[in-house]
């Protein structure tokens, strides 16, 4: 039986061709037509790949014409300039590891990946798509992929400057669900965050900008209540989670007006997000007690440091898919061997067909 | 053979302590079962060690200066099981380890097991006093080791480097809470260990007693400061580093006291 993965991605293609090949409901059925016993196809927005099963070779443009022929027919003719890659039986192994492992995806760790290949094979199973060989290559990828995230840090911290922003604010109040959120101006960015925060239980919001309209606006977008901008200081003595993003040239927050605003919430910690260039908040104001400031830059040098340490990982990642590979092989190998003389084939154990079969 | 069982159970805090400093190294420190099973063996050796050497002298073992080390690491090993559930166990388990091992250390290398050459009478209120007092200890320990962890988080929040176990610490806000909790169940149990004190049928050295007050002053201020939200959290935690070194050197001066009147 040869195990084969075929494929491309935004390693190899954009987007557009992406899309173009992103197979459809009955590609598993016209790639069994093919010659495929089991096939799956696994499409996400970065992804568009085949794993596939069969008795005999099933060449890279028969499956690409497969996953053509359920999106767009007029579009065959271009199939064989694609840079579509294959891997073949044991490296078919690995690359679906590193794929579920995240460590093949465009953010190094994200685990949405995982959710996405389960999602995959639930579907592919349900059809009947998926016989022994894929069930068990699935199942020891999904292994592969929570003992690689448990055993090293390769997800570890956001990579992107809102989900850090949300993540600090969790490190610091833990459930956001009871905190108190002010946005100053009514920026796109802001909004994001706030959205972000909203996710993980934000209720409490209120939105405050020069202009009033804008502010009513965005506080009716986001569910929250507007302030009138010259309150908001005020605001800040009730608050846990401050988001600033106006376009003032000058600093409207430093020690000598936010301290007193602080002085009777010394166990409470205020967390303040200044988004905006030229920046809204004195960065002095990260000396004074409680008081927790991030700028766009410390936002992003949090995520460059979380990225650094997923990149640090991949080497452990990579050791411990090697092992689950070499294991997977041998396994499957042995069990080939077994059934090829119950039935009086000859041995496929010979370590030449190895590589190639498994 | 009880001090056999006491290397075994510092050996077993000390594999604790080794993993979570090879997890450190490599920046990948993820609390999981090890610490906790180490933990818990370690906590098993130790009330193993003080249930055979208080069989032997008939009384609660707190006759010397080992002993007391002794009951004070396996009351910080205690309380944080009762506690580091609610708080992370595993991780708070990779501070308090390291503070158990050096307690056991300490007790199993310096010369201070002096065994008594007259056995001492058995006296309950003595020894009421004495284990409240050093459970009370074990907490504020407890206290001080979430306070290591509110500073340890504050600074990498100010300072925007997150080491890896930053995300693996619990929140500033819970953490001040488990503080606040542990120094409330601490002064009450030490106010208890001090009141007892003066019921125990023995005079009581007044400098031990103006040490105890002194201590039992300190901890009540920083509650008041708490109470009253004159102190923020941070010096809090800062305080209950200072308020547990206090307290050892006082426990420390008691013991040695004792010790060296021969009269516990």
């Amino acid at each position: 039986m040869n195990l084969f993965c075929v494929g491309l991605s935004h390693h190899t293609a954009n987007v557009e061709t992406r899309e173009r090949f992103a197979g459809g409901a009955g590609a598993e059925s016209s790639l069994r037509k093919t010659g495929c016993v089991e096939a799956l196809v696994l499409a996400t927005c970065n992804r568009v790949e085949v794993y596939g099963a069969s008795e005999k070779r099933v060449s890279t443009d028969e499956i690409a014409h497969c996953l053509l022929q359920n999106r767009e027919v007029s579009d065959r003719g271009h199939s064989e300039a694609l840079p579509f890659y294959r891997y073949e039986a044991e490296q078919c192994v690995q690359h679906l590891f590193r794929v579920a492992s995240g460590l093949d995806s465009m953010v190094v760790g994200e685990t949405e990946i995982l959710g996405q290949t389960k999602k995959a094979y639930q579907f592919a199973r349900t059809s009947g798509a998926v016989g022994p060989c894929l069930h068990r290559l699935f199942q020891r990828a999904f292994r592969v992929a929570k003992q690689v995230r448990t055993h090293t840090e390769i997800t570890r911290g956001s990579v992107s400057v809102g989900s850090v922003a949300v993540d600090l604010a969790q490190k610091i109040f833990g459930e956001l669900g009871g905190c108190s959120v002010l946005i100053l101006g009514a920026g796109e960015t802001s909004e994001r965050t706030a959205r972000v925060l909203i996710s993980r239980g934000v209720t409490d919001l209120r939105v405050s900008n020069r202009s009033n309209d804008r502010a009513q606006e965005l506080a009716q977008r986001v569910g929250g209540k507007s302030v009138q901008f010259d309150q908001w200081p005020q605001q800040c003595s009730k608050i846990d989670i401050l988001i600033t993003s106006t376009s003032s040239e000058a600093p409207l927050l430093y020690p000598a007006n936010l301290g007193p605003l602080l002085a009777n919430r010394i166990d409470r910690p205020l967390f303040i997000i200044d988004i905006a260039v030229p920046r809204d908040v004195d960065p002095a104001v990260n000396e004074m007690e409680g008081v927790y400031l991030y700028d766009i830059d410390a936002l992003r040098s949090v995520a460059e440091q979380s990225l650094a340490v997923r990149r640090q990982q991949i080497a452990s990642a990579e050791a411990i898919i090697a092992e689950h590979v070499a294991d997977f092989v041998e396994k499957i190998s042995r069990e080939l061997s077994r059934a090829s003389r119950i039935t009086e084939h000859p041995p496929v154990a010979d370590s030449s067909l190895r590589a190639t079969q498994l | 053979m009880d001090r056999g069982l006491l290397i075994i159970s510092t050996i077993c805090f000390l594999a604790a302590v080794a993993r979570t400093g090879v997890a450190l190294r490599a920046g990948v420190f993820r609390p999981g079962g090890f610490n906790f099973l180490a933990i818990g063996l370690g906590f098993v050796f130790q009330t193993a060690f003080l249930s055979i050497r208080g069989h032997a002298l008939g009384r609660c073992p707190l006759t010397n200066l080992f002993e007391v080390f002794i009951f004070l690491a396996w009351s910080v090993a205690l309380i944080y099981m009762l506690v580091g559930p609610t708080y992370r166990l595993s991780l708070m388990g990779a501070f308090t380890a390291p503070l158990v091992v050096l307690l056991q250390g300490f007790a199993l290398t310096a010369p201070i097991d002096v065994r008594h050459s007259v056995k001492m009478p058995a006296n309950s209120a003595l020894e009421f006093h004495a284990s409240v007092s050093l459970i009370a200890y074990g907490t504020f320990a407890l206290a001080c080791i979430a306070g290591v962890m509110y500073l340890l988080q504050e600074r990498q929040l100010k300072t925007h480097h997150l080491h890896s176990i930053f995300y693996h610490l619990p929140p500033l806000t819970d953490l001040f809470a488990a503080i606040t909790r542990l120094l409330w169940c601490g002064f009450i149990l030490y106010t208890i260990g001090i009141v007892s004190g003066f019921f125990t049928g023995r005079p009581l050295p007044r400098i031990q007693v103006v040490a105890a007050v002194g201590v039992w002053l300190l901890y009540a201020a920083i509650l008041q400061g708490r109470y009253l939200r004159r102190i923020g959290p941070k010096r809090v935690a800062a305080l209950c580093i200072i308020g547990f070194s206090a307290a050892l050197t006082l426990l420390w001066g008691i013991t040695f006291s004792a010790q060296t009147h021969s009269v516990p």
